[in-house]
């Protein structure tokens, strides 16, 4: 137990500012962020991911995002088991033929107002994979988009910006 | 390299039933239909493994198609086919020799539509029940761009009857940040009594994809077949496309590659064992672990310009170098993260809520690791002395020998252990590696491989052994390129480890793999 103790001492806290580039970001959707999260979702934002074929690299960058260094718990960011506490949906990968079912309905099970990311280069469009007997391409062929995240995989930071943009975003448009 | 399967198979034969075909990575022997099953059992008598069996398309060539195993014992690896009829294409099943055969035929079955006789289960496997059922996306025949229409199906679990029985279905949308597949357990009370996985959800067509890019586009392709293993799997593909061609890499290539794979290893492992502490509830373990996974990534990120080292392998070398002034920071960090590592373990060795999770959970046999042909960790953790970079050492592994760790309890703990102890060979192998780097070229001109060449090639990712056969079509593209992941002979292995366990040590055991989804699926 002291050794525990006494490593949780020199670790200390490593969680770190979004680097300057992605803070700018952040800057462009305003003040008005931390507003949307309280006003749209009640405080906090919980994501329910979906891998919808991916190469699970992306995976490993949105599980990165749970770790000390980017803490997404500090912006009142948590994942779900269940889709039906989710507000954000976070889809990875070319929609495979054999997963598209499943999207839909973890998708259908979300109650409004949901928000849908669709992560890395083939939720875009189906990125290297294309599109396939086996691949339907972009998470958009499948399900309603509100925002992307590009990368292959995008880094954790990239991640985080990316969600918390598509959020203010989102507030913008039930504004109108 | 030794010989022993190949005069094994010629002593049995005979030498005018035997042709030698152009092969690169190999030995290639083709012989009569009759005699694939006899090949076999020479084999099995031999005590090779099976390590892949797959099927390829020759109609490009005029000829029909074909069926191929690849077999290992120590340093050789040997591939037997047989040609089959173009119309009726059929063989005899393996499975009487190989339990291995099992999941590999089935995929033959569903995917290439060739007939497997004697095949004890011949349901689909990748192809699920809404395909229609003469969908054979490898065939030539199929025109992969075309969307497949959906029919009605059922998919016919294995049934368990009895009083108390009754099953969970899990999956394919896990609990947690992962990928998908289905788990159907059938348990009395907590105990479980069989598990069947069923996988595919993540089959996206890479193999049939591969035939339709470039040799170098397709380097690409293979770094994505599995994201936690990029480096190992784009290796795979271009030391198979080079023995296709007679490429020779330069040496400073060769031994950066082996530095890159050594630091996917490193990195996952590290990871590996910080998702077991989560899985055992012990976040302090978690958070530290994935701290020194992050440091890695972050250094990877700076020197190589990408976190999981993704592109940086080509045909004909590596896309990266070492800048001035990499070698010390490498050394630095290194340093750094096992100085953590020692520190980190003291605590992990000495946790009492640890072990008493991990040790004796998900008890994976060694006879059942031996029958079944699992690779990598899994091997190691249940007795069997495989490492594919021994098995197939070419450079920086003829010159800076990995430690092979086999440990025989077979269960949790033993899968974590074997990790542990990959990391801090790991370190040992970048320190020796970086001290020997040649200096010269980072990678030679890839010619494209002949019409009609293959090449194969072995390495150990960090999961365990992976298997790459690409071959040459008449038109000088890409005809067939099979991926053997470590996962498509380790998902067997969770099956049979986890009976008589509770249900809620699933996710530990499953962990204690971690096997891939995407990389079985393809």
């Amino acid at each position: 137990m002291l050794r525990i103790l006494r490593q949780i001492f020199r670790t200390g806290i490593v969680t770190e500012p979004l680097p300057p580039e992605e803070e700018a970001k952040i800057e462009l959707v305003g003040a008005r962020l931390e507003e949307s999260v309280k006003r749209v979702f009640a405080g906090s934002l919980t994501i329910r991911q979906v891998d919808a074929g991916s190469c699970n690299a992306c995976e490993l960058e949105i599980h990165a995002l749970n770790n000390s260094i980017y803490n997404c718990e500090r912006f009142g960011i948590t994942f779900t088991a269940s889709p039906r506490f989710a507000d954000m949906l976070l889809v990875t990968g070319p929609v495979s033929v054999n997963m598209a079912i499943a999207l839909k309905r973890t998708y259908d099970a979300m109650p409004p107002p949901k928000l849908v990311v669709a992560v890395g280069d083939c939720g875009y469009n189906g990125g290297i994979f294309g599109k396939s007997y086996a691949s339907l391409g972009g998470v958009a062929n499948v399900i309603p988009v509100d925002a992307y995240i590009h990368g292959c995989p995008p880094s954790p930071s990239v991640l985080l910006s990316g969600i918390l943009e598509a959020v203010g975003a989102r507030r913008l448009s039930i504004g109108k | 390299m030794t010989d022993t399967l190949h005069r094994a198979l010629v002593a049995d034969l005979r030498e005018s039933n035997i042709i030698e075909l152009p092969q690169g990575g190999a030995t290639a022997l083709r012989v009569p239909l009759p005699y694939f099953v006899r090949s076999a059992e020479v084999m099995k008598t031999a005590g090779a493994r099976l390590a892949a069996e797959w099927g390829v398309d020759e109609t490009p060539f005029g000829n029909g198609f074909a069926v191929w195993a690849a077999y290992n014992l120590g340093t050789e690896y040997l591939l037997v086919t047989a040609a089959l009829d173009a119309a009726k294409p059929a063989f005899g099943t393996l499975t009487g020799q190989y339990l291995a055969a099992f999941r590999f035929e089935r995929q033959i079955m569903s995917l290439m539509g060739l007939t497997v006789k004697g095949h004890p289960d011949p349901r689909p496997w990748i192809k699920h029940e809404d395909w229609p059922q003469d969908a054979y996306p490898l065939r030539k025949t199929c025109d992969a761009s075309a969307p497949m229409p959906r029919v009605e199906g059922t998919y016919q679990w294995i049934p368990a009857v009895g009083e108390g029985v009754f099953e969970i279905p899990v999956g394919p949308v896990h609990a947690g940040i992962i990928e998908p597949g289905h788990f159907r357990f059938q348990a009395v009370g907590e105990k479980i009594l069989n598990l069947e996985a069923r996988l595919g959800y993540v089959h996206k067509g890479i193999e049939k994809r591969f035939e339709s890019l470039s040799w170098q586009d397709a380097a690409k392709l293979a770094g994505r077949v599995s994201g936690d293993t990029t480096v190992a799997h784009a290796l795979a593909y271009a030391m198979a496309v080079e023995s296709a061609a007679g490429c020779a890499v330069p040496p400073r290539a060769q031994w950066l590659r082996g530095l890159l794979l050594e630091r996917e290893r490193m990195a996952n492992h590290l990871a590996d064992l910080a998702a077991l502490c989560n899985d055992v509830a012990f976040a302090f373990g978690y958070y530290q672990f994935w701290n020194l996974r992050e440091t890695m990534l972050r250094m990877n990120k700076t020197l190589f310009g990408h976190r999981l080292l993704m592109d940086a392998i080509v045909p004909g070398g590596v896309s990266v170098d070492l800048a001035e002034g990499a070698k010390e920071d490498i050394a630095l960090e290194i340093h750094g993260v096992i100085a953590e590592f020692k520190r980190l373990m003291e605590i992990y060795d000495d946790n009492a809520s640890l072990k008493d999770r991990l040790y004796g959970s998900g008890v994976f046999p060694q006879s059942a690791a031996f029958d079944l042909g699992v690779v990598g960790i899994a091997a190691r953790a249940s007795g069997q002395g495989l490492d594919a970079r021994l098995q197939n050492p070419f450079p920086p592994y003829d010159t800076v020998v990995p430690k092979m760790h086999v440990l025989h309890s077979g269960d949790a703990h033993s899968r974590g252990w074997v990790r542990v102890e990959e990391v801090r060979d790991g370190a040992r192998l970048i320190a020796e590696i970086l001290a020997g780097m040649p200096t010269g070229a980072t990678s030679a001109p890839l010619t494209a491989p002949a019409a009609g060449s293959a090449g194969f090639s072995a390495v150990e990712g960090w999961r365990g052994e992976i298997l790459c056969w690409v071959q040459a079509g008449p038109d000088g593209g890409i005809n067939r390129c099979m991926v053997r992941d470590p996962s498509a002979v380790n998902w067997l292995a969770l099956e049979q480890s986890i009976k008589q366990d509770m249900v809620p040590d699933f996710p530990l055991v499953n962990k204690s793999f971690n096997n891939s989804y995407s990389g079985n699926d393809l």
